[in-house]
């Protein structure tokens, strides 16, 4: 296989180490150090994809994270695949297969392209805007249309077999880029001893010093390079990170990297490793050293495979050893460009001229160009290129030197490559994302970061200054500097090297260049190539009304594509100046957010996926569950028992089998899982006082007290028993989901508004294992395994609580229901909680004993009318509201929390929501949860809205459906009918009743 | 992602320690019943969303579990000072 | 039992959580149903789960009573923010919150130490004892750091976190308190119900370094 553009002897590549790869379904062979960018471009691939709107043909542009066009489908098996690799970060891996994103059926015929070519007018700027707004529901239909057409790459159909982490770092100095100036920096700061992070997106570090011309210390810069990365390596407080971007710099100088550990090895990765990992780090100070983009200028038909960066073209001949053409036109505003028609030269292919914009070029580059005899045009520009699939020719002309147009003096050069040079933009995107604006700076000919928000400082290229030793000099101040800032100031031997390197002339401020024809007439200028956004399309924008720079940036899609405009923002701020008659310091500038490059949903979610997605909480009695076939429930991150199917039951089999047999006989319950909070203090009472509604004052050691807990607009938000342990000592249980916000809110009253109260909270929900044994028999079963409590029905009262030993275990005893049956919640340290339950099921075989879980415990609370805080109520819901008005203490001395809040005009007025039972007229029929209720089912859409259903279930006990719900003005409404229209057009008729269904003296929990 | 000083733990955290729980030196009023309706609202419901310095309530949840105050520029998110519960604010937005 | 300690007993509850000595009563750790996937000799990282301690979380808002106490029936002084104390019988005092401490001994010395505490000390306190709602996990080795890096926010560096340090923070997505023990060895004190939750997050990130458990 030959590779017709690999020049010979030159690049950092590995001849001996040949790799093959596909692109588009064609094998190819490259080598290892390659790009698959500059593997295409030795092998003479000219088309690597279709633009997004007009269907263009689109080749290599650039040869770095500012790509626009090669974006890639990368991956071999249907698991690997990876949407919008950029070709020219993607290293070449043997066997690597990749494919075009745009281009649909194929990049070579695009039947898109004619459409393009047809409408001509057909995706005007604001397409989207106009064409696609309604209606709204045919927007499915039309996103489908433009992903096909664009191409927006496609993500696997599998499950992603590999792996990805985060690591928390935290770090003294973090450089961002690891060129000249970012070596620098990180060399003095990490010898100044503080800990330093070095990130660089590349594989090696050196940045553009890796194909430089020039020398450092009398030697190839490249071998500075190598030494100083070896000297990093040595020092235990410098960490060095390649393959890694920062992405994004946020508050406080926290900054993510998102490093690609195996990506350059793609599926041929190790296993085991992880793929990528997000670095999340907390910097002391940042020094950003993240170099420039060069940019490309705006002339017609700039977008034909062929036309290039200057200083890409330099970097794959240099770096790759790859000249991606045959004949050259270099046009360009400044010296650097005339490097690439010297290093083409070198190559032996021929450099057909260089055209610069300025009348009188006077640096030392353009000197060596043209003693080495290369053409060199002067005072003009490369207005029009001819050719559709590759350059052809160029059509040049002089530049009016006192206006923006030509001056005559036509030529046409024929050719094959342009490399264009409109000067450099810094990269200032994480600058950016600080919230700092960049500033225009007139000398740089670009905008170079704003004021400093953060602990941030600059070093070389992003300041505008570009020249090895410029760069050396400041990464070596900044680093010391950063250094000293953290603290850090050890004295150190470093001296600035010595840099031999050509001087450089001023250059021209040009982004667009002029056509003979008006800029809307021209062939179309592209600005940001992904996007398919040129020149005219702005001019029209500005035309249209939007002169804001934010607006055209919307109105055309300036800089929306996965390269976020890294080409194409300056020019594009500058046609919008000239278009609005605006210098571009008073356009202002587009800000950039985080990401620099895309994310993958891998790295952002890390390790926090599949089974570590969400945590579990178990109990400890959750192996027995899982090993006697608990379905399980999620409550908040607990996992439940919901119900304990047997072979060939229904779920509303086993409902009814676990309810009877609590009714019955004896059920038990894991009700470990209710929050629990020890609390202790002389004034352990009072605070109970203040924060329930109900008193506290008189409740004895050894009782139990239901409480309901409001906010302080009186609205119910838990509930539980709290029982009194000792005279300033109480266990309060809180609902399951609501633990924690309970706790917060105890210290949230004692430390900001009642500090003068002695009294302390401490969690033990995890702490107490709680099985609840309820049904007539549980006091026969109980007393089996408990012989030094007194069980008997006066010694042991409902709503007593007594310390004993259940099972061999020292455990609390609770003498309360939740279901309305005799019931004793058993509370042991959780360690021992398994070998009690297991005791208890053993001994309560004879009685038929019958785990239930969270359904039946619903059902039996129900059928008994006790609510469930947050399925019941929803914080509209006052105590009386809920009738439970026999819980609240108005006489209590302290206006308790709440109080206020229930007596305020709108709580207190007629007409309310008020929970009720509901009998459907159908004993058969269960309403569904959530089901409206309407006083008139005939009446016309929109209905009036009485109230909705809360609970509803069929009970086995009863042998009919039973329900609770919210109805306006209920509690005064016993037995008037109620309607539930349904989604079938079908209407439920119910009655509106008490909610207490089943035993309503509440005889059984009292025997 | 904020870098926080508990004023309690002596040192700075990271920000998923801490909960925010709105405007400080909110006082519940000393007797709740003497409390007009629209007193008792303002109390419950009103709260400030300034530009600039804001003293907000915070909770180093994940670590003391104590709360503190912070005063806070909401446009740069710049954290001016962390006190504790009880103490006032050393830096105040100019009267306007 | 003295006449205050018979006072301190109506005002505190307190019980001897912990069966009778000989009783054939299983005790079973947090983590005693956790199946661990371990990848043998070449590991990075180690882990242990030291079950079934006696945690007893101590409060005291600079009660000076409470303090002496302390130090008469442990020998030890509560430390001050973010230390820990510990003696040679491996009882140790961690601080939590200014006016919080978690004291770790035997679980069958749990309820004897919280007798004595209350027995000396007077004024406001509490002592709550918590043995059955966490577990104590030792992790170390070369790579322990790195595991602790992927899963905490806190700074591990020795210049921030060094022997004896305690820190409570988030961990993953629960929490834990965390004291360096060694240079490269690890205390973590994690909750009861996340236990299975953390074990497997665990495992997963020492996964590349190998993981052995003892
Ligand atoms: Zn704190």
């Amino acid at each position: 296989m030959t590779q017709p553009n690999r020049v010979q002897d030159a690049g950092r590549i590995n001849r001996s180490r040949p790799l093959t790869f596909t692109f588009n379904g064609r094998t190819f062979q490259g080598y290892e150090g390659d790009t698959v960018a500059s593997a295409l471009l030795a092998n003479g691939i000219d088309i690597v994809g279709r633009s997004f709107k007009y269907a263009r043909p689109r080749g290599i542009v650039a040869a770095g994270a500012e790509e626009p066009n090669a974006v890639l489908q990368l991956g071999a098996s249907e698991a690997a695949q990876i949407p919008n690799v950029r070709a020219t970060q993607q290293e070449l891996y043997n066997g690597l297969e990749c494919a075009s994103t745009n281009g649909w059926p194929t990049v070579e015929f695009d039947v898109m392209a004619y459409l393009g070519k047809i409408g001509g007018g057909m995706m005007p700027p604001g397409f989207y805007n106009k064409t696609f707004m309604s209606p709204q529901s045919l927007w499915p239909t039309y996103e489908k249309y433009i992903r096909k057409a664009a191409g927006l790459g496609r993500a696997s159909k599998q499950k992603d077999p590999d792996t990805y982490d985060h690591l928390n770092q935290h770090c003294d100095v973090l450089v961002v880029g690891g060129g000249a100036a970012g070596l620098a920096a990180a060399l003095a700061a990490g010898e100044a001893g503080a800990r330093v992070i070095l990130a660089d997106e590349q594989a090696e570090f050196g940045g553009a010093l890796l194909h430089s011309n020039d020398w450092i210390n009398e030697k190839p810069a490249s071998n500075w390079v190598a030494e100083t990365v070896a000297r990093l390596r040595t020092m235990d407080n410098v960490q060095l990170l390649p393959y890694s971007t920062v992405n994004g710099y946020h508050d406080h100088n926290f900054l993510t990297i998102h490093q690609r550990q195996t990506d350059h090895l793609g599926e041929t990765a190790p296993q085991g490793l992880t793929r990528q990992r997000l670095h999340r780090v907390r910097a002391g100070w940042v020094v950003l050293a993240t170099g420039a983009h060069e940019r490309p200028l705006v002339y017609a038909n700039n977008d034909v495979p062929g036309c290039m960066i200057a200083s890409a073209v330099s970097t794959y001949i240099r770096r790759y050893g790859v000249v991606p053409g045959n004949r050259l036109v270099v046009a360009t505003t400044n010296d650097y460009a005339y490097q690439t028609a010297i290093d083409w030269a070198n190559t032996g292919r021929q450099v057909v001229a260089v055209v610069d914009s300025r009348p009188d070029p006077d640096g030392e580059l353009v000197a060596a160009a043209e003693k080495a005899g290369i053409r060199v045009i002067k005072g003009s520009v490369v207005y029009d290129v001819q050719g559709s699939k590759r350059v052809k020719s160029v059509s040049v002309a002089r530049l009016s030197t006192t206006e923006l147009s030509l001056a005559g003096s036509e030529t046409t050069l024929d050719c094959d490559t342009v490399a264009t040079s409109g000067g450099w933009s810094p990269v200032v995107h994480l600058s950016c994302h600080t919230g700092s604006r960049p500033v225009w700076d007139d000398d740089v000919i670009g905008f170079v970061p704003g004021p400093a928000n953060q602990k941030q400082l600059l070093a070389g290229g992003i300041q505008g200054h570009y020249s090895i030793a410029e760069c050396l000099a400041e990464g070596f101040s900044a680093g010391a500097q950063a250094a000293t800032n953290a603290g850090f100031d050890k004295p150190t031997d470093l001296t600035v090297p010595k840099v031999h390197e050509p001087s450089v002339g001023k250059a021209m401020p040009l982004f667009y260049v002029p056509h003979k024809q008006p800029m809307t007439r021209a062939p179309k200028q592209f600005v940001d190539y992904q996007n398919d956004v040129t020149a005219a399309s702005i001019d029209v924008a500005t035309r249209e009304g939007f002169e804001a720079i934010e607006h055209v940036k919307r109105y055309t899609a300036l800089g929306f594509g996965t390269d976020q405009g890294k080409l194409g923002n300056i020019n594009g701020m500058a046609i919008t100046a000239q278009a609005v008659n605006k210098t571009i310091p008073e356009t202002g500038t587009t800000v950039f957010r985080p990401n620099y490059t895309p994310v993958t949903f891998g790295a952002i979610a890390g390790r926090n996926a599949r089974e570590l997605f969400v945590p579990e909480r178990y109990t400890a009695m959750h192996q027995w569950h899982v090993d006697n076939g608990a379905k399980f429930e999620d409550v908040g991150e607990w996992k439940r028992p919901w119900y304990y199917p047997k072979a060939g039951e229904s779920m509303q089999d086993s409902l009814n089998r676990e309810v009877l047999a609590v009714r019955n006989g004896v059920g038990m319950l894991d009700a470990s899982t209710l929050g629990k909070i020890d609390i202790q203090g002389k004034d352990a009472r009072e605070f109970l006082g203040r924060i329930y509604t109900n008193a506290w004052a008189k409740l004895a050691v050894g009782k139990c007290r239901y409480g309901l807990m409001c906010g302080e607009d009186g609205m119910v938000f838990d509930d539980g028993v709290t029982s009194c342990l000792g005279e300033n000592h109480f266990l309060m249980t809180t609902t399951t989901g609501g633990a924690a916000h309970v706790l917060e809110w105890l210290e949230l009253y004692h430390q900001t508004e009642w500090p003068e109260l002695e009294v302390f909270f401490t969690s033990v929900t995890d702490h107490w294992a709680t099985m609840t044994i309820g049904g007539p028999d549980s006091r026969k079963l109980l007393a089996e395994l408990c012989d030094d409590i007194d069980l008997d029905k006066d010694a042991f009262k409902f709503m007593d609580w007594r310390q004993g030993t259940v099972a061999g275990v020292p455990a609390r005893v609770f003498r309360i229901s939740f279901t309305g049956e005799l019931s004793y919640e058993i509370n042991v340290q959780a360690n021992f909680g398994m070998h009690v339950w297991k005791k208890l099921m053993e001994h309560g075989a004879k009685y038929g004993i019958t785990p239930y879980g969270t359904e039946t415990m619903h059902i039996l609370r129900a059928e008994k009318g006790f609510i469930i805080v947050g399925q019941d109520t929803d914080s509209t819901l006052h105590p009386y509201d809920l009738g439970m008005g026999w819980a609240v203490a108005q006489q209590k001395p302290f206006s308790f929390v709440g109080k206020r809040g229930m007596s305020r005009e709108d709580p207190t007025k007629a007409n309310r929501k008020q929970l009720v039972g509901l009998l459907t007229k159908d004993p058969q029929k269960v309403l569904p949860e959530g089901a409206q209720a309407v006083a008139d089912p005939k009446q016309a859409i929109p209905m009036t809205m009485l109230g909705h259903v809360t609970s509803s279930y069929y009970s086995a006990t009863l042998g009919r459906s039973i329900a609770m719900g919210t109805i306006r003005g209920g509690l005064d409404r016993m037995g008037e009918t109620v309607y539930y229209p349904m989604l079938d057009g079908s209407v439920v008729e119910a009655e509106i009743c008490s909610p207490v269904f089943y035993d309503p003296k509440g005889d059984r929990q009292n025997v | 992602m904020l870098c926080i000083f508990c004023p309690h733990c002596g040192e700075y955290r990271e920000e998923e320690e801490f909960s925010a729980r709105g405007q400080a030196h909110i006082k519940r009023p000393e007797d709740p019943e003497a409390c007009s309706d629209e007193e008792w609202g303002n109390y419950m419901f009103f709260r400030k969303n300034p530009k600039g310095l804001h003293h907000e309530l915070w909770v180093h949840s994940a670590g003391c579990g104590k709360f503190f105050n912070m005063t806070r520029d909401t446009v740069s998110y710049e954290i001016k000072e962390t006190y504790k519960i009880g103490e006032q604010p050393s830096v105040v937005a100019a009267e306007k | 039992m003295s006449e205050a300690a018979e006072t301190q007993s109506e005002i505190f509850a307190q019980m001897d959580q912990v069966p009778a000595a000989g009783s054939d009563v299983i005790a079973e750790s947090p983590l005693s149903n956790f199946h661990w996937k371990t990848t043998g000799a070449e590991a990075g990282v180690t882990l242990s789960e030291q079950g079934l301690a006696g945690h007893l979380v101590l409060r005291s808002a600079g009660n000076s009573s409470f303090e002496a106490a302390v130090e008469k029936v442990l020998g030890m002084s509560l430390p001050g923010p973010l230390q820990s104390v510990s003696d040679d019988s491996g009882r140790v005092i961690r601080w939590t919150s200014p006016d919080e401490w978690l004291l770790t001994v035997s679980n069958s010395d749990a309820f004897s130490v919280e007798q004595q505490l209350r027995a000396e000390a007077s004024g406001h306190y509490s002592i709550v004892n918590v043995s059955g709602g966490q577990t104590i996990l030792m992790l170390s080795g070369d790579s322990a750091e790195m595991v602790l890096m992927k899963t905490c926010h806190y700074d591990t560096h020795e210049s921030s976190f060094p022997v004896g340090k305690v820190v409570r923070t988030t961990f993953a997505k629960s929490g834990a308190l965390i004291r360096r023990v060694g240079e490269s060895e690890w205390e973590l004190i994690i909750r009861r119900s996340f236990s299975d939750y953390l074990a497997l997050w665990l495992q997963d990130a020492a996964g590349e370094y190998g993981l052995q458990i003892i």
